[in-house]
């Protein structure tokens, strides 16, 4: 069905900043695209739409409005590509103050970190930051919930007087929306008139992506993490070899990251790192610091194992084992195996 | 003379090594902090290293700019005794609930008076609030180019900048001209430690205090009034879980736990 959450009488336009690297939307944009339709379902219908950056990227809007969003606005330029805070910031200002959309959204990656507060100084408006939850309430303000210290106080947030309301938004906060199946309309912008009159001051010129090493965090059902407690990179494998095991992804705290252990920055887990939502999260040496188990309160059962009986993470853990990972581990490893071993031999359920 | 004049802003912030410890006054809706430590920002230490190895090759002045109580004016003490020539601390009862714009907006005034400066560096993100807002606002205000996620960072004579920045899986390289601000990610460097030296010579360093009047902002502009963003309800985020403990030795809780992993499908 095409048309049903067009604007009504009732509010302003819900905007989202897109986000696209190598042809491919980041997932981000997407996930921070179905919140705000979900949004506009709730406030009884609002336009929702979507802004594109890029060079050929005509794809990937027709992708935008195939995900919902009844409107993609596409800046389609070589001076797009790559991305710039100075080209992008002058381009989405100039088209937000155009529009006047109510609400604008930015996905929290390396670059919408930075461009988001940009555009928000440009429009001299409130920007709440890697918000981990986003509600309008029945007055049409955007409430914006925000983590500090670590991750130990939550705020509500709002914009009450300037337009339009911006947030930020880390990846991995909401699930990506099922796929609609509808045909939004692409407007195609101008990006010469757009950057009339803008000094456009940097230049990048190289952009290198390697490869990540591991099995991303990212949609992992399994995650397994290691922290200060492993002591070594030896005795690291051991927690790759359980990872195998359940097909899982590992991931570790700040200062496991640190001392090298890990294949590098992709790898953390929390406030400066990845939020991760596994069914199952096994933490190995990890005294659960509130930096830590932010990046892991949603998951679905958090196991945690720590030579220490009074250590904080136990609190905030859903099974509780006090012991020596090293002892654990390969017990563990070798409970795995016996129960896959007796899986395969049984008669598959008819 | 030659070298540049380089202004890193730092932050006196909570001691994040005890965040377990912020507590909610319910009644006020306000954070309790007491007994809890100030420190210098943990990246604010990159952006004073990063300034100080310029310095080192350059020449030039490096000062340090913050906006923070008086109170904590013992802290930017701490950071000049690591190095800097002097210190700027903006302070005024008018600045209290600034948010990140209305921060950039008095750091943006503080700059202005310690004019001309080449390049500001700043660290990535705050530890208390961590918004990763002040170094793209900051810039803006001034009207200069800026960057932030900065993992490394290259100055020549002639001032011209090569950059590089951390994006998802990769980085870009960034290429300008001072003046710039810049946002450092801890990647960038290995902070020095201080010296007795230091300590003993940060005594000796000028500390400005400045107020609303001395820097000529717009009380309406900075501030709680100033500010964009309002706080609403506060409270304590609960990662409580039920805690249940395993009991036995390892073999047995590593059999609880594969049950575990079976119940939840995930044994594959
Ligand atoms: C601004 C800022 C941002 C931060 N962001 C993050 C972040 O995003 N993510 C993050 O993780 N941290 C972050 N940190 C760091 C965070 O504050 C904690 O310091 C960190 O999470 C602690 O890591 P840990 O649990 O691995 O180490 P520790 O606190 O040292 O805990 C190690 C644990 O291992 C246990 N142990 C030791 N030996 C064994 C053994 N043989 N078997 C089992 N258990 C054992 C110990 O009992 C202990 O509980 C941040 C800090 C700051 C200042
Ligand atoms: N009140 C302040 N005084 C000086 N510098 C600040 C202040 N707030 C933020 N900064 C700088 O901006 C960086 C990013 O902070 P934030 O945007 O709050 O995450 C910090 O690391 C500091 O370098």
């Amino acid at each position: 069905m095409t048309g049903g959450a067009k604007a009504s009488g009732r509010g302003g336009a819900i905007w989202i900043v897109a986000e696209q690297a190598g042809g491919k939307l980041a997932p981000v944009s997407v996930e921070i695209l179905g919140r705000a339709l979900a949004m506009a379902r709730e406030a009884g219908g609002r336009e929702v739409a979507a802004v594109l950056l890029g060079k050929d990227a005509g794809g990937l809007a027709d992708e935008l409005a195939s995900h919902g969003a009844d409107k993609v606005f596409l800046a389609d330029d070589p001076r797009m590509e790559p991305y710039r805070n100075d080209a992008h910031g002058a381009v989405l200002a100039r088209l937000i103050a155009r529009e006047s959309p109510e609400v604008v959204l930015f996905g929290a990656g390396a670059c919408g970190e930075e461009l988001a507060p940009t555009v928000a100084a440009r429009l001299d408006t409130g920007l709440g930051a890697h918000c981990t939850s986003l509600d309008l309430t029945d007055g049409g303000l955007l409430m914006m919930g925000v983590l500090g210290f670590g991750g130990r106080v939550h705020t509500e947030m709002f914009c009450p007087a300037r337009r339009p309301q911006m947030a930020s938004v880390k990846p991995g906060i909401f699930p990506p929306p099922p796929r609609a199946d509808r045909k939004g309309t692409v407007v195609r912008e101008d990006v010469a008139a757009l950057l009339e009159g803008e000094k456009i001051r940097l230049r990048a010129v190289k952009v290198v992506r390697e490869a990540p090493e591991g099995v991303p965090l990212e949609g992992a059902e399994v995650v397994v993490g290691g922290g200060f407690g492993i002591g070594g990179k030896e005795q690291w494998t051991l927690l790759e070899d359980l990872a195998r095991e359940l097909s899982g992804a590992v991931g570790c705290t700040r200062p496991a990251l640190d001392e090298g252990w890990t294949p590098g920055e992709h790898t953390m887990i929390g406030t400066s790192g990845k939020t991760v939502r596994p069914k199952v999260y096994l933490g190995f040496g990890i005294s659960g610091s509130p930096h830590h188990m932010v990046g892991v309160k949603d998951a679905g059962v958090i196991v945690s194992v720590n030579t220490d009986a009074r250590a904080p993470v136990f609190e905030s853990s859903d099974y509780c084992v006090v012991s020596d990972f090293r002892k654990f581990v390969p017990a563990l490893i070798r409970g795995i195996r016996k129960a896959k071993g007796e899986g395969a031999g049984e008669p598959s359920p008819a | 003379m030659g070298g540049f004049h380089i202004v890193v802003l730092v932050k006196p912030v909570p001691d994040p090594e005890c965040y377990d410890r912020v507590e909610i006054d319910p009644a006020a809706g306000v954070l309790a902090r007491q007994g809890m430590p100030s420190v210098l920002n943990p990246s604010d230490r990159h952006a004073l290293e990063e300034a100080l190895a310029l310095q080192e090759r350059y020449g030039g002045r490096v000062t340090l700019v913050s906006m923070t109580p008086e109170s904590s004016a013992e802290t930017l003490r701490e950071a000049l005794a690591m190095g800097g020539d002097e210190a700027v601390v903006l302070s005024d009862r008018a600045f209290a609930g600034s948010d990140s714009l209305a921060t950039a907006r008095v750091l943006a005034a503080g700059i202005a008076k310690v004019l001309p400066f080449d390049l500001v560096l700043a660290g990535n993100e705050s530890a208390d609030g961590g918004t990763v807002h002040v170094p793209s606002q900051v810039g803006e205000l001034l009207g200069v180019a800026h960057l932030a996620n900065v993992i490394r960072l290259e100055v020549d004579a002639d001032g011209s900048v090569r950059a590089r920045t951390r994006i998802e899986n990769g980085y870009v390289e960034v290429e300008g001209e001072l003046p710039m601000v810049l946002g450092l990610r801890r990647e960038v460097n290995t902070p020095r430690y201080t010296s007795l030296m230091g300590v003993l010579a940060s005594q000796e360093k000028p500390i400005r205090v400045l107020g609303a009047e001395e820097l000529g902002v717009d009380r309406s502009r900075v501030g709680m009034e100033g500010s964009n963003m309002r706080p609403g309800k506060m409270s304590r985020p609960s990662f409580c879980r039920k805690g249940e403990r395993v009991k036995g030795d390892p073999e047995e809780a590593a059999a609880r736990i594969v049950g575990i992993l079976r119940a939840e499908g995930v044994l594959g």
